[in-house]
């Protein structure tokens, strides 16, 4: 009787730990799966955005490079077609002047995203439910390169009027003539 | 000569085949005795919960050292959780539990039904009009299928905890950047993909077992050599198998 009773409980414990760790996969793991665990301590504070980038909940928020908090919900507003996403801060940073400025940044060469504060003048600071007025989206790489190629095209061609072919002979060229002068 | 060894492996092939296929039949009227089956999953699981934890966790620890060099030569240590969730959960946690499983379960499972077979105990039931597949073959061939896609699940999770802990703790990759990562590239398919896997070579492992026990030589020779014999077919099955569902779900 004692043998079995210490099978069963054996048994019992394995297999709910093998479903405890199923489940840990299949709810906790991806992003879709459902949400568990409690709220963490702390106070929050909005700030919209043009472009969130791929900045994810969870990502972190920092000052100086000091890691402060993390976003916790990143939303779509229809009416300013705004992202509005929402920080937890840590308690402990309390006193963060109130006209920071929030900017989304990159870690790394092909690191997630994060947001970095940087700290305003005022003597007044954020507290719970304030928001973050001055901000700067993400640098989308994509757009950066069009601007950039954009701007070089149509300065090359101010620079070879004259020159019919200077569309087809390319940006080396352009590039020479343009060293030349 | 080569020719016999040839039609000794296919022989071996079609044993394999035909005692699954008569294992599959006794596999639902083995399920009436809960307690058998029951003994089994103790046997195959919870007893190998310890080694499966410990190597689960050394694994992601040296999962989160080695991913951290890589990634940090391209400055994107960020990605280590990621790295270390997929290829826990697609490669490493299956196929690790499955060689592990061969070693812990797979060869007590063929020495104690090859010890039956030795001392005639199989032949004894048979008399009694007791089908040894059914009280015998069957609870453990099932134990080891139920047992296996638990511990492949445990051996994800301590392992990606392992990998936290290397990474984050010792490293200083930001605990939200690690599961905010991580989260956002696995997804239920990868989950899928290793329990799929699991289940496949639980199924591959258990029946190896089973099988070369069952068919044992009689002797202690022969019980020795059908012992052996499990962790090799095991293992080369297990990792074999893994290619083919690898490209499968890719």
């Amino acid at each position: 009787m004692r043998a079995n009773r210490t099978l069963e409980i054996g048994t019992g414990l394995f297999v709910l730990l093998g479903f405890a760790a199923l489940l840990f996969l299949t709810t906790q793991l991806p992003a879709s799966g459902l949400k568990l665990g409690g709220a963490k301590a702390g106070y929050h504070v909005t700030a919209e955005f043009d472009n969130v980038g791929d900045l994810k909940v969870g990502s972190p928020v920092t000052m100086s490079g000091v890691s402060l908090g993390e976003v916790e919900d990143i939303r779509f507003d229809p009416k300013d077609y705004k992202a509005v996403v929402r920080l937890r801060i840590d308690p402990q940073y309390r006193q963060i002047p109130d006209d920071s400025y929030a900017s989304i940044q990159t870690q790394g060469l092909l690191g997630g995203k994060y947001i970095s504060l940087s700290p305003g003048g005022s003597d007044t600071f954020l507290k719970d439910g304030s928001r973050i007025e001055q901000t700067q989206s993400a640098i989308v790489l994509e757009s950066l390169i069009n601007k950039f190629f954009a701007n070089y095209m149509s300065k090359g061609k101010n620079d070879s009027q004259g020159q019919a072919d200077a569309h087809g002979k390319g940006t080396d060229s352009q590039g020479n003539t343009e060293s030349k002068r | 000569m080569s020719n016999g060894y040839l039609l000794e492996g296919v022989r071996r092939l079609g044993s394999v085949a035909i005692f699954f296929f008569q294992l599959l039949i006794q596999c639902v009227p083995a399920l009436a005795r809960p307690r058998l089956l029951l003994y089994q999953i103790y046997n195959a699981g919870a007893r190998s919960l310890i080694i499966i934890m410990l190597s689960g966790l050394f694994v992601g620890m040296v999962l989160g050292l080695q991913g951290y060099d890589l990634l940090q030569r391209f400055g994107s240590e960020e990605a280590l959780g990621t790295a270390a969730a997929l290829g826990l959960l697609r490669e490493l946690a299956p196929v690790i539990t499955a060689l592990l499983f061969a070693g812990r379960a797979g060869t007590a499972l063929t020495s104690e039904i090859g010890l039956m077979r030795a001392t005639d105990q199989l032949t004894a039931m048979e008399i009694m009009a007791v089908d040894p597949l059914r009280y015998v073959a069957a609870p453990r061939f099932l134990g080891g299928v139920i047992a296996m896609p638990l511990l492949t699940a445990i051996f994800s999770v301590i392992g990606l905890y392992g990998a936290q802990l290397i990474g984050v703790q010792l490293m200083g990759v930001d605990r939200g950047v690690f599961w905010s990562q991580t989260q956002a590239s696995v997804d239920l398919h990868d989950v899928n993909e290793g329990l799929v896997k699991s289940l496949v070579f639980g199924v591959a492992c258990s029946l190896i077992a089973v099988h070369e026990g069952y068919h044992a030589e009689p002797t202690a020779e022969g019980v020795g050599l059908a012992t052996t014999r499990t962790v090799v077919a095991s293992s080369v099955v297990t990792l074999l198998l893994d290619y083919v569902l690898t490209a499968e779900f890719l």
